[in-house]
């Protein structure tokens, strides 16, 4: 009887992504109540090099793929081989981290198992009949959903970043290597990754950041971001922007928090400037701690901020970075 | 070149969203439904490819009665013609049963390129545009900011965390839509004159092959509840002079709060 878990563990540039092992602390929760192992999969040349960290971290056998052609992301080859690896490892539930590339890897696997996948679940669990179950944001974050897959197996899901904490590793043991050929030789790939641009600086994405600072419409001026980067660039954090900081053409879109932007859930969210419209409020709601700052006291943001600031964001940001720069070196 | 866009009938992203009775559906009354923002940067590369290329943009909406008003709005937008799959089994169907209707037109309609929306905004799901790649055995690139065209190749900007990736294929193919591909044009007064002449193919599910039970208890994924987020509460305003209230936020955060 199919009762594992598999995990895919997504890597870029040889490194497995913090998300691909919140996805298999969640893992090792589930298998423990279907009493089936931890199984992982990696892509591309030197994958094999992961199965010492991943075991440390409960993971127990280790498919990998190390072909080239498999090294950036490769839609079909990697939905075939997924799916072809639930099949082969047992699996009664498939988990990726929802990532741009996991969520599409996870729909597309889906379609090819005739299954379901619950997308950017922030809390999961196996029921005692086997059903997977967990709660989702929707309408961009103005409410929960409870979705589950009752019959079909393997079912899938995918793990907001930033949610599922990462447990310590707990034992020295490599995970058992199983290698697999590629579903799909480099000739019949009809679509493929050739490469990755990055931004100039390297950003931290805000899907993925404990902190993120954010700034709005209250900035006037693009130039001005620079106040936002430097309270970010001090907290390790990520920089966020409104909707209408976005539209204006200050940031670009990946900067974007709220509804046809990022949904968030970081420990600390600071707004500055950011008057607070619905969609934004959506989009950032389930931030742990909320600070805002907007000379506006009647700004919507300050309703759902834990601690705000009336007053002017040019003066009070580079006063709040000293601060915290102070309070650091201390 | 022939072009289909799917696109979807999805409440305002401005609406509020409150619980129905049954403690699971979106309370709709009072909700006015568009076309779904990313579809509508699908639709508009769709206009720009065949204003430079030539040939057809065909739209399809899977949807109740009333999602003749988004088609009818992709119509004046620029689109030529539209075929509506009409049923109100469609705000209970997974992902993967939607997509196999769409599925279903796409055969019947044969086009070189699809595009969709990166996901249909309330579900928020991001599958059903690589469901119906799968489906159909197309190569595809999701969430794209830049796409470029050649003889038979795609080559498209697909945006991820940090950084964008650039992917290559060949056509036929499916594309889903990032914002920032385009900047979608209104429908102008022509446009809306227009498309109250063009023709809206509605097709039942029987008509495409679908068994209309499977779309309403085929579904792998079900929804069992929906809930609101707890309310938050304002929490404490500081004041005083800058300095002073930047200081002491730095404090809390800290000493308080504990997230610094």
């Amino acid at each position: 009887m199919a009762n594992g878990v598999l995990v895919f563990a997504e890597r870029r540039e040889g490194a497995l992504r913090r998300p691909a092992l919140e996805a298999v602390g969640a893992a090792r929760r589930l298998a423990a109540v279907l009493g089936g192992g931890v199984d992982a999969l990696a892509f591309g040349p030197g994958a094999s090099g992961c199965a010492s960290e991943l075991g440390s971290h409960g993971v127990d056998r280790l498919f990998v793929t190390e072909e080239p052609h498999l090294e950036l992301y490769a839609p079909e080859a990697y939905a075939a081989a997924l799916a072809d690896t639930a099949r082969a490892s047992g699996a009664a539930v498939v988990l990726l981290a929802a990532t741009v590339l996991g969520k599409d890897l996870a729909a597309r696997a889906t379609a090819r198992l005739d299954s379901g996948c619950l997308s950017d679940v922030v809390e999961i669990e196996v029921r005692a009949d086997g059903t997977l179950r967990g709660k989702r944001p929707v309408y961009s974050g103005k409410a929960y959903a409870w979705v589950a897959v009752p019959k079909a197996r393997p079912a899938l899901a995918t793990l907001r970043p930033n949610v599922f904490p990462v447990s310590p590793p707990t034992r020295q043991q490599a995970a058992e290597l199983v290698r697999v050929s590629a579903a799909l030789p480099a000739d019949r790939l009809r679509v493929r990754t050739v490469r990755l641009e990055k931004a100039a600086a390297q950003e931290l994405d805000v899907s993925e950041a404990s902190i993120v600072v954010s700034g709005g419409r209250g900035l006037q001026d693009p130039a001005n971001f620079r106040i936002v980067r430097e309270l970010a660039s001090v907290l390790g954090a990520a920089v966020g922007a409104s909707r209408a900081a976005v539209d204006a053409g200050w940031i670009s879109h990946g900067h974007q928090v709220g509804q046809t932007g990022k949904v968030v859930s970081p420990n600390l969210y600071i707004a500055c400037g950011i008057s607070g419209a619905i969609q934004h409020l959506a989009g950032m709601s389930s931030a742990k701690v909320i600070v805002a700052i907007n000379k506006d006291p009647e700004a919507p943001i300050f309703k759902v901020a834990d601690y705000g600031v009336v007053g002017d964001l040019f003066e009070l940001v580079p006063q709040l970075t000293e601060e915290i720069r102070k309070l650091q070196s201390s | 070149m022939k072009l289909l866009v799917a696109i979807k009938h999805v409440p305002d992203t401005e609406a509020r969203v409150r619980v129905a009775a049954d403690g699971v559906s979106l309370e709709e009354n009072g909700v006015k439904f568009v076309i779904s923002p990313y579809d509508e940067f699908a639709l508009e590369e769709a206009l720009r490819i065949r204003e430079a290329r030539g040939g057809e943009v065909v739209l399809v909406c899977a949807g109740p009665e009333g999602a003749a008003s988004t088609l009818r709005q992709g119509l004046a937008m620029g689109a030529d013609r539209a075929v509506h799959v009409c049923d109100d089994g469609f705000d209970r169907a997974d992902a993967l049963a939607r997509a196999r209707v769409l599925a279903a037109v796409a055969r019947a309609e044969s086009p070189e390129l699809i595009l969709a929306g990166k996901y249909g905004v309330g579900s928020d799901e991001n599958q059903t545009g690589p469901m119906l790649a799968e489906l159909l055995d197309l190569p595809h690139a999701a969430a794209v900011s830049k796409l470029e065209l050649g003889e038979g190749r795609f080559t498209a900007h697909h945006e991820i965390e940090g950084a964008v990736a650039v992917m290559e294929g060949s056509l036929p193919a499916l594309i889903t839509c990032e914002k920032g591909l385009n900047e979608p044009r209104y429908a102008s007064l022509k446009g809306i004159m227009a498309a109250k002449k063009k023709t809206i193919e509605v097709r039942s599910l029987a008509e495409l092959g679908v068994d209309p039970a499977e779309l309403r208890e085929g579904s792998r994924v079900v929804w069992e509840s929906m809930e609101l987020p707890p309310a938050r509460s304002a929490g404490r305003v500081l004041d005083g002079d800058p300095a002073r209230a930047a200081r002491e936020l730095a404090r809390l955060l800290r000493e308080e709060a504990r997230v610094i």
